[in-house]
């Protein structure tokens, strides 16, 4: 079984579809800025990647709008674009063969403070109805399942920011299992004061200006920002995609692993290097064989550190490009492995490796090929992409053009 | 589908009602109830007061004074559990290859219970809606983000293989052990610490509940507020808990002389697409869900002895699933027990499924069923043998577990003695 | 004296729960099902919620089910306001 991406869909704090936030991309134009959602001024951190130009009213009925979350707005607007970009027609297809499985950190944020409020402010009769269905991290699953009536296998994965590589992970092993189409990705919105405050105790930047506070990789790296947003793809077995002859064919899901990090004090080695090798294995592909690696690049100097070296330990010291788009959209935790699948796909397609923004070179110490500043055309057949989650989650996921 | 046979070699259980596996078999066998007005908080507002506590004392049972502050009561029941079904295994994890083990923690919301502590004190009880960072606790974003409830079963374990929650609501118990048999059989990992964990009971879950009228009002009865397929149900009872298991190839667990409780032989999955919380009545998908799950284990309806009911208590439920065995099991679906246990340990969300699964292995163990408890005035509609009251001796080598959650997700698993699967 | 019309039911439920495309909430809603209208049982309840937090009507649980449109409803509304006379 090969599965083969055939739909996809975005919404990125730097694009609302998926061929403006590509557009961006390439163009190094970010999506992050002061936040507008709510006023952040008396918050030490004072920037995120927001989905300003989102009115989920415009892409979510009415109905739905109220019993959702914005995490579930995301994807239920990228959703419908991938499955429009798929041109699948789930009610011509056997209803339990398709499946969806998303990845969320955090739950329906500004939902559940909003609920939380009624509560504590009020009473127990406060809380409405939905906050029973909007708030907790199935949410966006179910609501993807019952508008596009996918009744197959679902499914969850909560690995913080790693989640988005385990959801398409996961969806594979449906697809293994029978399933002919599986909706599959991450999106996030934390992008509450609640929201943020929980956040604070983590690695996030202070700094205030856009284009200085988050800078995977560099010597002065200081932290991340927070953004929201994500992608959902749209991944089939690729015979029964030629079957109903998909326009697109945007590349295969070749190689999928996962680790965690040993506990504090046992005195083993991080685990992400093993996690990238199992890929490489599970794809069947060399090293030499990868053309661009998409960094989880957290921008927290030992964080860095520690990726720079297992992608030099795999690789080779300065052997293959590497890039950090997320510099453009900030963290997106359960959306960033998703989003960032996408653009290794586009890279593949166009034959570009997009660049990492604000950053002029990375630390001198770290022995990586970095494309910064702007993107770097190559051929690209091959894609590594690596994702983290906070605690000691490692993903890695190898997609490769799609073959004959 | 690669033929690896999932065995269970290890089982830890914190339930209501019993800390520990044969505390926790003991009381289900007793057909005692642990639903009781709630004692974590007054509830004297709320609509629904009663929840299926545990008598949990972290320290007695092991976690050190850092580890108790650090971790949310999710966590704590989590790595209680885990540690139980280690020791009860055998097995010497020193001895495997850590990144060859894997941790699945099943979880449907998170670290409530820090996390509604936490944000009372940084909204000041509710009343800033932009909430004063100053008073956040370091750990707060371990309560925000629920991975962090893999990673404490991960270091508990010291497993560096494959680590995440599955978060798919009320079925998140079966869904995560259906996730790891699969890390099993597609070689992901060669064990694979496996379970789940809810601590719900706090004001926003009670109130969640109370908002869309889905929990029980016998306030005035609360050891008997949760009534199964009972005419007089009224409704669901919150719970909380964690049940974890060792699970790795039959093969390996016979190497090296394990005892084996019983194997994963089959889990399915559905989803109904139709809406958040209502249920078709014909319990279609949860029916497709066990279709599945059987043909997984290639086993016929009829190899199946006891029926652990989703039984969560409310009316809509019990007619749904009893109209979805008997589609799948037909005339049979009369002769086999079936019974609720969350009429005594209540529903504990994400982590029931894992507990239910744990009271199937131990019947599977020792031939006996636990029973439905407080079910004196049957439902008409529900005809089945729901087991009334008292546990009862039935020799039991496959069991059926299934499940119904928001969402619209349906799950169902088989576990079995390994003499009664086909090899 | 306090009323409860069913154009106070089209603001609550506008205001509460949205409205599906396909429905014209300002047509004769008053004998269509709430759930032609696009409005599932928890929409119900979440309306029911904002009417008793309103108006300070207290409907109980049990009458819900059977206030299956929203002319029924909302006669039931004005049956329960302070001041009604009990039919």
């Amino acid at each position: 079984m090969t599965a083969v991406v055939t739909g996809l869909g975005v919404m990125a704090p730097n694009g609302t579809d998926t061929e403006a936030y590509w557009a961006a991309t390439l163009d190094c134009k970010s999506g992050i800025d002061r936040i507008e959602r709510f006023d952040p001024s008396s918050y030490p951190v004072t920037l995120a990647g927001e989905v300003s130009g989102f009115d989920p009213a415009d892409h979510v009925p009415s109905r739905l709008l109220v019993e959702t979350s914005t995490m579930s707005h995301l994807a239920l607007a990228a959703g419908q674009m991938a499955i429009e970009d798929a041109g699948v027609v789930p009610a011509e297809l056997p209803e339990y063969e398709m499946g969806v499985v998303t990845a969320n950190a955090t739950g329906g944020v500004e939902f559940g403070q909003r609920e939380l409020q009624n509560l504590w402010s009020g009473s127990p009769s406060d809380v409405g109805a939905y906050m029973s269905i909007a708030w907790f991290f199935a949410a966006t699953t179910g609501q993807l399942s019952i508008r596009h009536k996918l009744r197959g296998q679902c499914g969850v994965v909560v690995s913080e920011q790693a989640g988005g590589l385990d959801a398409i992970g996961q969806g594979r092993r449906l697809l293994r299992g029978g399933h002919r189409m599986v909706m599959v990705g991450g999106t996030e919105s934390a992008m509450s004061p609640a929201g943020l405050v929980a956040q604070l105790p983590g690695h996030l930047s202070r700094r205030d200006d856009p284009a200085r506070a988050y800078l995977p990789f560099a010597a002065d790296a200081c932290g991340y920002v927070p953004g929201e947003g994500g992608a959902i793809l749209i991944v089939e077995d690729a015979r029964r995609a030629a079957e109903r002859g998909a326009a697109h064919r945007y590349g295969e899901i070749a190689g999928y692993a996962a680790t965690f990090d040993p506990a504090p004090g046992r005195g083993r080695p991080p685990t992400l290097r093993v996690a990238m090798e199992r890929a490489l294995a599970d794809a069947g592909v060399a090293p030499a064989d990868v053309d661009v690696v998409f960094a989880d690049a957290y921008g927290v100097p030992h964080l860095d550190r520690a990726e720079a070296e297992a992608i030099s330990a795999v690789f080779g010291p300065h052997r293959v490009p590497v890039t950090a788009p997320k510099s453009m959209t900030g963290r997106l935790y359960a959306g960033a492995g998703a989003l960032d699948v996408v653009a290794a796909l586009l890279s593949i397609r166009d034959g570009v490796v997009p660049p990492t923004a604000n950053v002029t070179e990375p630390a001198p110490d770290y022995d990586i090929d970095l494309v910064v500043e702007r993107p770097r055309p190559a051929p690209v057949s091959t894609a590594l992409v690596l994702a983290r989650g906070h605690g000691g989650f490692n993903s890695a996921l190898v997609v490769r053009a799609a073959q004959d | 589908m690669n033929a690896l046979r999932v065995a269970v070699t290890g089982i830890g259980v914190v339930a209501p009602g019993g800390v520990g596996r044969d505390a926790f078999w003991s009381m289900l066998t007793a057909g005692r109830t642990a639903t009781r007005r709630i004692t974590f908080f007054d509830p004297a507002d709320f609509r629904c007061q009663v929840a299926a506590e545990a008598d949990f004392d972290p320290a007695a049972h092991g976690l050190s004074p850092r580890e108790i502050r650090r971790m949310d009561r999710a966590a704590q029941l989590a790595v209680v559990a885990t540690r139980e079904a280690l020791l009860d295994s055998g097995l010497d994890l020193d001895a495997q290859e850590p990144t060859r083990t894997a941790v699945t923690v099943g979880n449907a919301v998170g670290c409530t219970m820090g996390l509604e502590q936490e944000y009372r004190v940084v909204s000041d009880g509710g009343r800033k809606w932009l909430v004063d960072h100053e008073y956040a606790v370091p750990h707060l974003y371990d309560y925000f983000a629920p991975s962090s409830l893999a990673r404490e079963v991960a270091w508990a374990c010291g497993a560096e293989g494959p680590a995440a929650v599955v978060s798919s609501g009320c079925t998140s118990g079966i869904d995560a052990l259906g996730h790891a048999s699969a890390l099993l059989r597609d070689g992901s990992a060669d064990v694979v610490i496996a379970g789940s964990t809810d601590a719900p009971i706090s004001p926003i879950t009670l109130a969640c509940f109370d908002a869309i009228k889905a929990t029980s009002t016998y306030n005035d009865q609360p050891d008997t507020a949760c009534r199964p397929f009972d005419a007089e149900r009224r409704g669901l009872v919150l719970g909380e808990g964690a049940a974890f298991f060792v699970l790795e190839s039959l093969e390996a667990a016979r190497r090296r002389g394990a005892r084996v409780y019983c194997e994963i032989a089959g889990y399915g999955g559905r989803a109904n697409g139709y809406h958040m919380t209502g249920l078709k009545p014909d319990g279609r998908e949860m029916a497709e869900a066990i279709r599945v799950a059987l043909d997984e284990a290639r086993l016929n309806p009829e190899a199946v002895d006891y029926v652990n009911a989703h039984g969560s208590g409310t009316r809509q439920n019990d007619r749904h699933e009893t109209a979805a065995v008997k589609a799948t099991l037909g005339e049979y679906a009369y002769r086999v027990p079936m019974s609720s246990i969350k009429s005594m340990v209540g529903h504990s969300l994400g982590a029931i499924g894992s507990i239910e699964v744990a009271a199937c292995a131990l019947a599977v163990a020792h031939d006996v069923v636990p029973p439905t408890a407080n079910l004196t005035r049957p439902d008409p509609e529900c005809d089945l043998d729901y087991v009334p009251v008292t546990a009862r001796e039935h020799r039991t080598d496959v069991a059926l577990s299934v499940g119904s959650g928001f969402g619209g997700f349906q799950s169902a698993i088989v576990v079995a003695d390994p003499e009664a699967v086909p090899a | 004296m306090q009323d409860f019309t069913l154009d106070d039911l089209r603001r609550v439920m506008r205001a509460s729960v949205g409205v599906d495309d396909s429905v014209e909430l300002e047509s004769d809603i008053a004998d269509t099902e709430f759930t032609d209208l696009g409005y599932d049982s928890l929409a119900l309840l979440e309306i029911v919620a904002k009417i008793d937090k309103e108006y300070g009507t207290a409907i109980p649980e049990d009458a819900v089910q059977d206030l299956t449109t929203p002319g029924k409803l909302a006669e039931y509304v004005r049956g329960r306001l302070p001041g009604a006379v009990a039919s």
